[in-house]
């Protein structure tokens, strides 16, 4: 009949009308900032720099490779190399950030820097309400801003910071191996340089052709 | 007591008008009127915005403004302040005097029209003889204004929202005043006084309200259809459709001048209210006989009130109609029911009193609109689109 | 002649000579707008109020909207470029003065033909234009009513026409 859709339409309009005021499901609203709805695990805001342990100087785990600064889009990340070097997590002495600025202005958060880094040193955070009323300088984070610890990484995307600490404990325990099988290989040929000696032409000629088969 | 109360207003205008000289006393009684008019009116204004955002809100699922002051109640008034505190711009190439008129040509008139309105007893404020006619000709006057708004713009959008909206006015124009004349015809006179006292009679407790009768509930619907086409209101608001033609006829216009046109628009709702309460609902009488008691003027103002959440409702339940299917429904729908509306009452007068009009006016009226609905679905074309180019 | 009668003459004649003078053509429009409503404005101050309404309903709400759409739709919303006065404005002078003429005498002469009396105007009410037109005039009101329904149909199919074009 003419007419009766209309009259389906009205009395769906008063069904959420009255709804609304008793049934959470008919009013969805989030009354924003008295209550907020938990982000889940993968949002993703603006980048910051992880560090190990207690000192975030110290535990900075960013050794300003620079790959994250060629590598993004807009160009918000800006780095200047330190002079000396300090030892990182496994105990290889490498370079660290002078200055590690990023201008979330600009950052479109994307993440390439994250899925470049090979150190596993900047993650995205998901705190968004960064607004200020200094526009000059606010909106440019410098790296003590930026480094939070890896507790900060594990409370706010936990799944993923269980899977880097683990790689890299295993890093760590490859590294470690590595660096006693090369001990114990140095110790090795420092035990036994007599024996060699006594056959020089044996291990050294079957050792030369080879090198000079590869380099060619 | 209950007198009293009913006519409080009427008792301080004549108590304010004693203090002033004989010769004064009627145009003071008049201004008086006036006052209480302009003062009461843009209040209602600003409860029927608040209404429509709360209510609109909740029909989709969210809630309205709830900041600004308990329920969001200062809303309006914040709103105000925005609007009067805006630069108002206007383009360069615009015609400055009719771009400046033409808001102030539409509240004016606006606000004319509700002069006639009886909104208590014997509070209308002025009491003509042809009140209705009154009414409808500062109604064709709103059509003026749009054009006005639209073509001073020097815009092509706002000039074809302006012609649209003006087509569609004229468009249902028709059908309002069809409908409104078979009251005309069954209370056998043009002045709103005199409607409202022919429906102020009970029997059984029950009112004599128009829309009690078959001619009257059918006349009711179609002036509540061509009312919300006659104000621009979803779902005929393509004129001013705000995901096609930005705001249509007043996009050009900022500030001070936008919040007239927001008035004069809501106003004009306020007042096609007011005449289908009068016309079809009874006025200020009260539902029952035994409500008697509360004053006049609450009745008539909780009707329209009314009406505008039926307006509301229906703004948030329909989606827009374009332009040809509304001017289709309004020649080829609307207007044909009216005419046989018409006859319908006349048969309702010459059969007398008795049941037998009941049923006999009933079954015309739902024949008829069966028929044509039968006919209207019969010639839904369902294939590829046949286009027409203009010439 | 009261003091209204002159103010509302006044803006009469203005809003008319507006309409002639101006040289937008929509302004032109609107200021005949103008006139109509000063028109009305006289019937109402001669407490003649159906004709004053009506005059306000049908003129300025369909008429004066009518003049409008035909101004936008053809070309006439350009300002012309030769001006606005022909270049006969003598001989139109002299027709103007001629007809206003044979006007003005056809008025004083009724004038003069009515009885002076000083008796109430007789109140010609709604009900009283209903009772003349469906009893003594029904004749007229029948032939008017075709009048219009023969323009109605042939506004719809001068509209039409277009569609019957073989595409």
């Amino acid at each position: 009949m003419l007419g009766e859709g209309i009259l389906k339409g009205l009395a769906e309009t008063a069904r959420n009308f009255a709804g609304s005021f008793v049934s959470a499901d008919r009013l969805t609203t989030v009354q924003y900032p008295e209550q907020r709805i938990a982000p889940i695990e993968a949002t993703r805001d603006f980048p910051f720099l992880v560090y190990d342990g207690a000192d975030w100087e110290a535990g900075l785990r960013c050794v300003a490779c620079q790959i994250c600064e060629k590598e993004c889009p807009p160009q918000c990340i800006y780095i200047v190399k330190s002079t000396d070097k300090k030892p990182d997590y496994v105990g290889k002495q490498q370079f660290y950030p002078a200055r590690f600025d990023i201008d979330i202005s600009v950052c479109m958060s994307c993440q390439i820097c994250v899925e470049v880094c090979p150190f596993e040193a900047i993650k995205m955070d998901t705190e968004f309400e960064l607004s200020t009323t200094d526009r000059f300088g606010g909106l440019l984070h410098d790296r003590k801003e930026l480094a939070k610890s890896n507790e900060h990484y594990h409370k706010i995307h936990p799944t993923e910071a269980s899977e880097v600490d683990a790689r890299l404990a295993e890093e760590k325990v490859k590294t470690e191996a590595k660096a006693k099988a090369a001990a114990a290989a140095a110790a090795a040929r420092a035990a036994a340089p007599a024996p060699a000696k006594a056959a020089p032409s044996v291990g050294d000629s079957a050792s030369k052709p080879a090198a000079g088969e590869t380099t060619a | 007591m209950i007198a009293t109360a009913d006519q409080i207003f009427v008792l301080l205008q004549h108590w304010l008008v004693s203090f002033l000289p004989p010769v004064l006393r009627p145009v003071a009684a008049v201004l008086l009127g006036v006052v209480g008019i302009v003062a009461v009116f843009p209040t209602l204004f600003a409860l029927a915005v608040w209404m429509e955002r709360k209510g609109l809100a909740r029909m989709q699922n969210r809630r309205g403004p709830n900041r600004v002051g308990p329920f969001g109640l200062l809303q309006p008034i914040a709103d105000a302040i925005k609007s009067l505190t805006k630069e108002d711009i206007v383009p360069l190439s615009a015609d400055a005097a009719v771009h400046f008129m033409a808001p102030v040509v539409l509240v004016v008139v606006v606000f004319m029209g509700i002069a006639v309105l009886p909104i208590g007893r014997n509070m209308t404020l002025v009491s003509m003889d042809s009140g209705l006619l009154f009414f409808f000709a500062m109604g064709a006057s709103t059509e003026l204004s749009v054009f006005m708004a639209g073509w001073s713009s020097r815009n092509k959008y706002s000039l074809l929202g302006a012609m649209r909206g003006v087509a569609q006015m004229i468009s249902y124009e028709v059908p309002l005043l069809m409908s409104s004349v078979a009251v005309v015809m069954i209370t056998g006179s043009l002045s709103l006084d005199k409607i409202v006292a022919a429906q102020n009679q009970y029997t059984w407790g029950l009112p004599h309200w128009y829309i009690f009768t078959p001619w009257g509930l059918a006349a009711f619907v179609m002036y509540a259809i061509a009312g919300t086409a006659e104000t621009n209101r979803s779902p005929f608001d393509l004129p001013e459709g705000e995901s096609e033609l930005v705001a249509g006829y007043f996009t050009e216009y900022s500030g001070f001048k936008f919040a007239l046109f927001f008035l004069g628009e809501y106003v004009g709702m306020l007042s096609i209210s007011g005449l289908g309460t009068t016309l079809f609902l009874g006025g200020w009488s009260a539902p029952f006989s035994i409500l008697g008691f509360v004053p006049s003027w609450i009745w008539f103002f909780s009707k329209v009130m009314l009406s505008i959440c039926v307006f509301i409702w229906i703004r948030g339940t329909l989606p827009r109609m374009r332009q040809d299917q509304l001017m289709n429904f309004a020649w080829k729908f609307v207007l044909p029911l009216t005419l046989l509306n018409l006859l319908v009452a006349a048969l309702w007068r010459i059969l007398g009193d008795g049941w037998q009009r009941w049923v006999i006016c009933s079954a015309i009226l739902l024949l008829a609109y069966g028929l044509m609905a039968r006919i209207g679905m019969y010639r839904e074309h369902i294939g590829p689109r046949k286009y027409r180019y203009a010439e | 002649m009261s003091f209204v009668f002159y103010v509302l003459a006044a803006l009469s004649v203005a809003g008319a000579l507006a309409a002639v003078l101006l040289k937008n053509t929509v302004h032109c429009a609107l200021a005949l707008t103008v006139a109509f409503a000063g028109l009305a404005l006289l019937f109402l101050q001669l407490d003649a109020q159906f004709a004053g309404f009506a005059q306000i309903l049908v003129y300025i709400g369909a008429v004066a909207i009518l003049v409008v759409f035909a101004i936008l739709l053809t070309r006439g919303s350009e300002t012309p470029k030769d001006g606005v006065y022909s270049r006969n404005w003598p001989v139109g002078l002299i027709i103007a003065t001629s007809v206003f003429a044979v006007l003005g005498w056809a008025v004083l002469h009724s004038m003069s033909a009515i009885p002076q009396s000083t008796s109430a105007v007789p109140v010609v009410t709604v009900l009283d234009i209903g009772n003349a037109l469906m009893g003594r005039y029904v004749l007229p009101l029948e032939i008017v009513a075709l009048l219009l329904t023969a323009a109605l149909i042939g506004a719809v199919i001068v509209a039409m026409h277009e569609k019957e074009r073989p595409k």
